[in-house]
């Protein structure tokens, strides 16, 4: 890894995952450190949603341990709401609520998990707005925004309450072609503030462009893993070889 | 891969002790439950056996040898509300699913069947089933129509249950119709299925499936509803039991029909229960939360 890192954000050791009798994450190791973006790519099936799931404590892992800032968050002592508010989550489906404008999905987890009183809630969220460009449609409810205006606004939904780790899970893959440009922008605009990043992605370009580190995971396992530049213009792994190519020619096509 | 089943010799240390805090939690939440379900009961029981008018109240409620005697004749009482049941049963099934779908139809020619289907529906909605039961029970018959001979009091019971119920079902139906998004209803339609193939192979069974536990909630409400049909005269469990108070002078046969009502609920209660947690198995994803 590069020369200077900051300090370590998440330390992933050992996961195991099995959905009944299936091993679905076989013993997984990841680090990320402040301000860095690590990216997850691999094909469909291959556990990137499942960990990114499990780093959330959103379902229970069947062995290894998880590391939040040196605090074991695996261990079931730990208070997992409290947790959860320190880790945003980015889903691929946007999931704002259907029942409220996109200012108020902002402001519902600003008012009743960090407890800002109405005003100042209402305010912060404005401010989130204007800065993706959607001040004027915050009394609008998500149907009626596009998937790009409705994934940034999924994206400030979580990055309202000042995340120490966002998890994004393949943001891009439900938009629009000419949608994604906007969401990714979004994320670089993120990291140049400073948020660390672990995202599941199918981005290849923007991986090599925009990520510090990037993981290729395959059948539950990580098949290889380096710096960006390094990882994609010289992949050493067959398997790495082969889905790289698979994924380009697919773009290619497109 | 064959290798992919999960061999529980290899955790690891850390694994085996947070299943095993896990599992000591389990236990003393079990424990707690148990504590404290014993101890209240034992609290009601004392409070209720120490009241100064209990003596009297067992007597004339919890007497076992009116029970023993009355509990036969009851239950054929019951036998009785059971065909009740079953039958308005599956006419209330019939005609409110009818009436939904005649609500939902979207054509300005249904307009007058739309607007008399609410009319309808507002009216049995609104009237007390008590008064229903009088109205279709002494009404029908008052009519002398000749041709249909006298009709037993049970089966103008069943009428009146099934006009008041079929209002209340009919809404369930029409709220999970409506409860089916819209996309489900574009994609058939853009199949060139027409409205009533698109309603009939998309849309009810996504509905029926999101009303089951209203419609078995609005089911245990009817069956201890098909008590009521007493009223007219008909000799079913709460008649039955009226009949063994007046005897016995005591009221422990009310209680006997109480019981087997209960006893009747139970299974479908829980029925109820098993048909939505398993239809929320089955649709969401939801992780341990």
């Amino acid at each position: 890894m590069s020369l200077d890192l900051g300090p370590m954000i998440l330390n992933v050791k050992n996961l195991k995952k099995e959905f009944e009798e299936r091993s679905v994450l076989k013993g997984i190791d990841l680090e990320v450190y402040r301000g860095q973006i690590v990216a997850l790519i691999g094909s469909s099936g291959s556990g990137k949603s499942t960990l990114l799931r499990c780093i959330n404590l959103l379902e229970e892992i069947s062995d290894g341990q998880i590391f939040l800032n040196d605090e074991d968050i695996s261990d079931p002592r730990v208070n997992q709401d409290l947790i959860r508010r320190q880790i945003g989550l980015v889903f691929q489906a946007y999931n704002l609520f259907a029942h409220l404008s996109i200012l108020e999905n902002i402001t519902l987890a600003l008012k009743h998990v960090q407890g800002l009183d109405s005003e100042t809630a209402k305010a912060k969220a404005f401010g989130l707005l204007e800065r993706i460009g959607l001040a004027d449609k915050a009394d609008s409810y998500p149907d009626k925004l596009s998937g790009g205006q409705q994934q940034r606004t999924a994206i400030m939904r979580a990055v309202a309450l000042e995340p120490k780790l966002l998890l994004l899970d393949e943001v891009t893959s439900a938009l629009d072609p000419e949608l994604v440009g906007e969401v990714l922008e979004l994320i670089r605009d993120l990291k140049a503030g400073g948020t660390s990043i672990l995202m599941a992605t199918h981005e290849l370009t923007f991986a090599r462009d925009v990520a510090d580190w990037v993981v290729f995971l395959d059948g539950g396992v990580i098949i290889e893993e380096g710096p960006a530049k390094e990882f994609f213009n010289n992949p050493q792994n067959p398997r790495t070889i082969e889905f790289l190519t698979r994924l380009r020619r697919r773009a290619g096509d497109a | 891969m064959s290798n992919d089943k999960a061999l529980p010799v290899e955790l690891s240390e850390i694994e085996r002790n947070r299943r095993a805090f896990r599992k000591s939690r389990k236990q003393r939440s079990t424990l707690v439950a148990l504590v404290s379900t014993l101890g209240f009961a034992v609290i009601a029981w004392l409070s209720l056996v120490n009241s100064p008018g209990w003596d009297r109240v067992q007597q004339s409620f919890f007497d076992w040898n009116t029970f023993t005697t009355a509990l036969p004749l009851v239950l054929d009482g019951l036998l009785l509300n059971l065909r009740v049941l079953f039958f308005s049963a599956i006419g209330v099934l019939i005609f409110g699913l009818l009436l939904a779908l005649l609500r939902t139809l979207r054509s300005p020619i249904f307009t007058p069947i739309r607007l008399l289907v609410r009319g309808y529906v507002d009216l049995f909605r609104g009237l007390p089933l008590i008064i229903v039961l009088y109205l279709v029970g002494f009404g029908i018959p008052g009519l002398r129509l000749e041709f249909l001979g006298r009709i037993p009091a049970e089966v103008l019971g069943t009428i009146a249950l099934i006009l008041t119920y079929s209002a209340y079902v009919a809404e369930v139906f029409r709220a999970g119709i409506e409860a089916v998004h819209p996309s489900q209803r574009l994609a058939a339609r853009s199949l060139g299925l027409t409205y009533s193939q698109s309603m009939r192979l998309v849309v009810l069974p996504q509905a029926l499936r999101k009303v089951a536990p209203p419609l078995m909630n609005d089911f245990v409400s009817l069956q201890k509803d098909v008590g009521l049909i007493s009223v007219l005269g008909a000799v079913d469990a709460v008649r039955a039991a009226q009949i063994q108070v007046a005897h016995f002078a005591n009221f422990t046969p009310y209680i006997v029909a109480g019981l087997l009502f209960v006893l009747l609920a139970i299974p479908t209660v829980r029925l109820a229960d098993y048909f939505t947690t398993r239809l929320a198995k089955r649709e969401q994803a939801g992780g341990v939360l």
